[in-house]
């Protein structure tokens, strides 16, 4: 029997004014009968339009049918095919843009919850299927992957179920990327992220942290002296800008990247934690992505009051809808058309405020936005005693200054080829963030997936490397 | 692992470590530093490559007692392990095309002077050594200074050995004496860096500062570590740790190095009870 309901099953969640005050996570994801409740909203479309909306053209239909006929196993096996991370991506993708924004059932009413369904099925498989994986058998080839965020992790992933001997080298402590020093527990937690590298180890990927390439061991190194046969960048995006407007180095000034870093990897937010954090009483994080939306509400679950300022209006925030509302519920506040001008200190040289300027949105640019302009004679100030820039992140110089012959963007990602990430120098390949600037989990993850086909096939002697 | 292979106390706040780690004993080269973690939920704190030996595989850091995690650090003994022993991190010392050079050094900066000093005096450019401490049994790494420059001048601040005074007023000395320096490079405490690098811009002397601000990844991540280097925002861990000392604004860095005073406080005291534990 289909569900006709025009609304998506809600997804159980932490009450607002409890999560607030810890990092548990927020959404509890579906129970069995939800699931199969809402995969019978699907109506199997024979044009299957959700699955354009899926950069990795997950088969949408097909797994939410294994869902209304309660074989999830089945279901996580499509998933499968075509995702590494169903678990992450389940959680952080941003749905509304991608797939649920092609489904037929949006156009009157709300589309299938594909992505809380995709969750709920990786979820199943974690607790119920997660068979060992079985290490294949060696084809005596080695390939190195820099970074083990989630561009690197797929690429290790498939590559080692072609046999070959991986080796990931990551710059931090701890594996994982962007997904362990940046999203926080409460949006994804580390345990889920833990399985995912614990499965890639029992496939006999070797993770090595503590490795800076570029630094310990360049490019030319691994490739002359070590005896790997390819290498995959993907490095990730983790250059975090700054407005370079006055008072940005006071103290209790973060960027975004530090202060969730110390969070996240460093775990400040425990109390035993050996890493400090300044709790603000008064927080002001600039911008409105994804990457601001985790700050605030981190900066929330440290006992502040947390205040948004963006520069457009609410319509624009780039951060997904989900993170946008849960950001509300959970208390925090937008000041939206408001552009920073200066950060103004105290005699101590710590923030003690903001001041600002009121904006309205003028004409369109080239990338199709409203342009943001200022109204004259309209400064006023926020106080903060913790400023949050949250503006954006490139990629990090270190690998283009160590690697001779390596092109780059003038703004610092490197031109690799869209379809199998093939970079300026042979053997070379990239992928992620690193290319395309700061963008999503499941493009980075797709492009780490390209990437491993091509560096086998390369390997194997049917494609130019 | 990062094997902890020698332990040496240089003064009752300081001490000497060699510790297992080829890989970055291969690369190292003066000016660059580590970040390590002791135990898994510890802190990750930078400290500067000493010493290496490629041969041996090993890196040598000096490091002061100040806090938790140098206090955590100072508990373990030979054939304890590191948790994360990560390197080599920034930029090394700019040493080639100089004839003769000034290093001062101030306390635990002059371990982070000395292999400076030494890879110039290995090139065979002439290195004056200014070392300052604030007594004698706090001096460090003497004799290494003394067959690693064609001078030595060890100041004291209470005058119990060497001369008595700063190292700023040693320089001024020996500047104007006719010294001629192609370049000053000071290691040491802000206030110190911030001395030195005055005096030097009065005479129009090139000055490197070798500076210390508070890190978390060193690969450029975070920004943390970011200073003010004439008018631009830089970060010390993958632009530095040297800068042009006549550009850095000292005041802004010697006021964001004390941005977790308390909790650093609190820390080392936690640490001190939990040490006093094991001990007792
Ligand atoms: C706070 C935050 C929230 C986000 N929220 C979402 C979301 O909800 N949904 C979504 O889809 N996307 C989100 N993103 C974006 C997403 O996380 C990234 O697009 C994605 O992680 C990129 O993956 P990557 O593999 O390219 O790089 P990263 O995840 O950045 O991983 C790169 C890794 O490489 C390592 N590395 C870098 N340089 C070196 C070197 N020289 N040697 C060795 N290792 C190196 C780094 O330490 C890092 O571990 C968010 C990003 C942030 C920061
Ligand atoms: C590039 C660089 C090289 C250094 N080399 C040496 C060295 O060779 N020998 C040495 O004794 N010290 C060195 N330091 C300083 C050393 O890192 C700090 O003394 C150490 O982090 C103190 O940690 P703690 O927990 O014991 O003390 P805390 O009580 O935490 O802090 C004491 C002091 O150390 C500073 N500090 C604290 N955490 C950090 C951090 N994560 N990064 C940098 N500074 C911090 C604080 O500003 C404070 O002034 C260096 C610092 C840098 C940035
Ligand atoms: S991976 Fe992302 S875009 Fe693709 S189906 Fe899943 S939630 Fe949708
Ligand atoms: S478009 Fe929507 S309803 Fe149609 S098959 Fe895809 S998920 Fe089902
Ligand atoms: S320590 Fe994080 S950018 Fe320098």
């Amino acid at each position: 029997m289909a569900n006709t309901s025009m609304v998506k099953n809600e997804m159980p969640a932490q009450e607002a004014e409890i999560r607030n005050k810890n990092f548990l996570e927020v959404a509890l994801g579906y129970t069995k009968e939800q699931a199969i409740d809402e995969a019978k909203r699907c109506l199997q479309c024979k044009n299957k339009l959700c699955i354009n909306g899926c950069p990795v053209q997950i088969d949408i239909p097909l797994f939410i049918q294994f869902v209304a006929d309660g074989d999830f196993e089945a279901a996580y096996q499509v998933i499968a095919r075509a995702s590494s991370l169903p678990a992450v991506c389940g959680r952080v993708c941003p749905q509304e843009i991608q797939c649920e924004a092609k489904c037929v059932r949006g156009i009157k009413g709300e589309p299938v919850a594909i992505g809380r369904l995709e969750r709920f099925v990786a979820d199943y498989h974690i607790t119920h299927g997660a068979e060992k994986q079985i290490k294949p058998i060696s084809n005596d080839k080695k390939v190195a992957v820099i970074g083990s965020g989630p561009s690197g992790l797929a690429c290790a992933g498939d590559l080692a179920k072609k046999g070959y001997s991986v080796t990931i080298f990551e710059a931090l402590h701890l594996a994982g990327g962007v997904l362990v020093y940046g999203i926080p527990e409460f949006r994804l937690p580390k345990a889920i992220v833990q399985k995912e590298i614990n499965s890639l180890k029992e496939l006999g990927v070797d993770i090595q942290t503590n490795m800076v390439i570029g630094k310990t061991i360049s490019i030319d190194e691994l490739l002359n002296e070590y005896g790997y046969e390819a290498v995959f960048i993907g490095s990730g995006a983790g250059l975090p800008r700054f407005m370079n407007i006055k008072g940005e180095n006071l103290k209790g000034v973060y960027s975004a990247n530090e202060f969730l870093t110390r969070i996240n990897l460093m775990k400040a937010y425990e109390e035993s934690g050996a890493t400090p954090i300044q709790k603000g009483s008064k927080v002001a994080v600039v911008g409105g992505g994804n990457v601001a939306m985790d700050a605030a509400r981190c900066a929330k679950r440290l006992g502040s009051e947390v205040t948004i300022i963006y520069r457009r209006t609410e319509k624009e925030l780039p951060a997904r809808l989900e993170e946008i509302e849960h950001a509300k519920e959970e208390g925090i506040k937008f000041k939206f058309l408001t552009n920073p001008l200066e950060i103004v200190g105290d005699e101590k040289g710590w923030v003690k405020g903001i001041s600002c300027q009121q904006m309205i949105l003028g004409e369109a640019d080239s990338s199709g936005r409203q342009k943001p302009i200022p109204i004259e004679g309209s400064n006023f100030s926020i106080e903060a005693d913790c400023i949050i820039m949250s503006i954006g992140t490139s990629p990090n110089p270190l690998i283009k200054d160590t690697t001779e012959g390596l092109a780059t963007q003038k703004w610092g990602g490197i031109i690799a080829d869209e379809r199998t990430g093939l970079t300026s120098r042979k053997a070379v390949y990239a992928g992620g963030d690193a290319v395309t600037g700061a963008a999503t989990v499941i493009l980075a993850m797709g492009a780490g997936k390209n990437a491993a086909t091509a560096i086998d096939e390369y390997i194997m002697g049917s494609r130019e490397g | 692992m990062f094997r902890i292979i020698k332990k040496k106390e240089l003064n009752p706040t300081v001490t000497l470590m060699e510790v297992e780690a080829p890989l970055i004993a291969k690369k190292a080269q003066p000016g660059q530093f580590v970040i390590l973690r002791t135990d898994e939920g510890g802190e990750r704190i930078p400290l500067t490559i000493a010493d290496y030996n490629r041969e041996q595989g090993t890196v040598t850091i000096i490091y002061q007692i100040v806090g938790a995690t140098t206090r955590i650090l100072n508990s373990m003994s030979v054939g304890d392990c590191l948790q994360d022993f990560v390197g080599p991190l920034g930029r090394p010392t700019v040493t080639e095309g100089k004839k003769k050079v000034a290093v001062v050094g101030g306390g635990v900066g002059c371990a982070i002077a000395y292999p400076v000093v030494k890879k110039f005096h290995e090139q065979g450019t002439k290195v004056h050594a200014i070392i300052g401490f604030r007594s004698n049994e706090l001096v460090i790494l003497e004799e290494e200074f003394r067959s690693n420059s064609s001078k030595l001048v060890l100041m004291s601040d209470d005058g119990s050995c060497g001369e008595k005074g700063l190292v700023t007023d040693a320089l001024k000395k020996l500047i104007e004496s006719g010294e001629q320096y192609d370049e000053v490079i000071t290691i040491g405490p802000l206030i110190m860096m911030k001395y030195v690098s005055m005096l030097t811009k009065q005479y129009g002397i090139k000055t490197v500062a070798s500076m210390n601000p508070i890190m978390i990844d060193g690969t450029g991540m975070c920004g943390g570590c970011r200073l003010s280097v004439g008018g631009k925002t830089q970060f010390a861990c993958v632009d530095g740790p040297e800068f042009n000392g006549h550009e850095i604004d000292f005041d802004e860095a010697i006021a964001r190095s004390d941005m977790y005073k308390e909790f650093e406080q609190k820390k080392q005291d936690e640490a001190c009870k939990l040490y006093q534990k094991e001990v007792s």
